[in-house]
C-alpha cells in the first residue's frame, strides 16, 4: 500500500469498517511511514477533539419561544378541524 | 470511532434526555418516561392528533436541531429560525411522513434544508451544493503540513478559546463538507441516512466525509503542532 491509497482508506479505517487485510497492509504501510501515521493520529484527534468539545446549550428564551410558536400552532390546528 | 452527538462546533453532547411536558410553564418530567425506542409510537400518536405526543418528540430532539442548526449557520438567530421552522414544518406535514427512515432523520432533513437556506440567503453566489470543481485543500494537500500534535493537543487552550477554535475552522469549511462532517461525525448518523439526507449516494458522502476530515485537521494544525507549544 502507498501513502496515495492510505489517505483514500482514511475514513474507512478510522470507522473501523475497512476489511481486515486492507487493515492490516494499511497497519503495515504506518508501521514504517512517518507522514502517514502523523496524518492518521491527527485526523484521528481531530474527530475525538470536536467529540469531546463542550455541546452548545440550548439558551432558555429560544426554547420559551419554540413552545410558544408550537402552542400557537396547536391551536390554530384545533380551531380549524 | 463511535459517532457522537455533537455540540457548537463540537459534539457528544446530549445526555440521556429527561423528557418533559412542554406546554406547561414550568417543564416537569413526564410520567410515562417515555423510552426511546419508542418514537414510532410517538409519531404514530401525533398523526392522529395527539399534540403532547408531538410535544415529547420536541423535547426529545430540540437541543439537537439547536446545535445543528448552530454548527451549519453559525448564528444564533439562523440556528433558531431553523429550530422553530423544522418543528412546524414537521408538525404540519407530520401526515406525509410515511416511516420508512427515522423521525429524527426526517427532522434532520428538514433542518438542514432550512439552514442551507439561510447560508444562501446569506452569501447567495457562495453557497452551493455542488462539488467544488476545484479543492486547493484536498487529498493531494494532506502531506503539506504534517506535524505531530503531541497526546492531548486540546489542554493548550482553555476552554472557551478552544471552542471558539473548533468555532471557527468548521465555519471555515465549504457547507457541503460541514454538514457532511456534522451529520456523521457529530450527529453519529450512518453513511446511509447522511446520504438520504442530503439527495447524495452513500460514495459521496465517504468522499465528502473524508475531505472535510482532512481539511479540518489541516485547519487546526496551526493551533495544535507541537512547536506551538516550544
Amino acid at each position: 500500500m502507498n501513502c496515495k491509497k492510505v489517505i483514500l482508506e482514511l475514513t474507512s479505517y478510522l470507522d473501523g469498517i475497512l476489511d481486515s487485510n486492507m487493515r492490516l497492509d494499511l497497519e503495515q504501510h504506518l508501521s514504517r511511514c512517518t507522514d502517514c501515521r502523523l496524518v492518521v493520529d491527527t485526523c484521528r484527534k481531530t474527530i475525538q477533539i470536536f467529540c469531546n468539545s463542550e455541546p452548545v446549550p440550548l439558551p432558555e428564551d429560544v426554547r420559551q419561544r419554540l413552545h410558544t410558536a408550537l402552542l400557537d400552532r396547536f391551536r390554530r390546528n384545533a380551531k380549524s378541524t | 470511532m463511535v459517532p457522537c452527538q455533537m455540540s457548537v462546533t463540537g459534539l457528544c453532547a446530549q445526555p440521556p434526555g429527561a423528557h418533559w411536558i412542554l406546554s406547561a410553564t414550568d417543564p416537569k418530567p413526564l410520567a410515562s418516561a417515555i423510552v426511546r425506542d419508542d418514537e414510532a409510537i410517538l409519531v404514530s400518536a401525533a398523526k392522529a392528533g395527539d399534540t403532547a405526543a408531538f410535544e415529547e418528540l420536541v423535547n426529545r430532539y430540540e437541543r439537537k436541531i439547536f446545535r445543528l442548526g448552530m454548527n451549519i449557520t453559525q448564528n444564533r438567530e439562523d440556528a433558531e429560525d431553523v429550530m422553530q421552522d423544522a418543528f412546524l414544518k414537521s408538525y404540519q406535514n407530520l401526515d406525509r411522513f410515511q416511516g420508512d427512515s427515522r423521525f429524527y432523520t426526517w427532522l434532520v432533513r428538514i433542518a438542514v434544508n432550512e439552514a442551507l437556506m439561510k447560508l444562501r440567503k446569506r452569501r447567495p453566489n457562495q453557497v452551493s451544493l455542488d462539488e467544488p470543481l476545484t479543492d486547493s485543500d484536498g487529498e493531494d494537500s494532506v502531506f503539506r503540513e504534517i506535524e505531530d500534535w503531541g497526546p492531548s493537543p486540546e489542554k493548550k487552550f482553555a476552554q472557551v478559546e478552544l471552542n471558539e477554535i473548533l468555532n471557527s475552522v468548521i465555519g471555515e469549511l465549504d457547507p457541503i463538507f460541514r454538514v457532511a462532517f456534522l451529520l456523521r461525525d457529530a450527529e453519529g448518523l450512518s453513511t446511509e441516512e447522511t446520504a438520504q439526507i442530503l439527495g447524495i449516494s452513500s460514495a459521496a458522502v465517504k468522499s465528502r466525509l473524508l475531505r472535510a476530515r482532512l481539511k479540518l485537521r489541516q485547519k487546526l494544525n496551526k493551533y495544535f503542532r507541537r512547536s506551538e507549544t516550544q
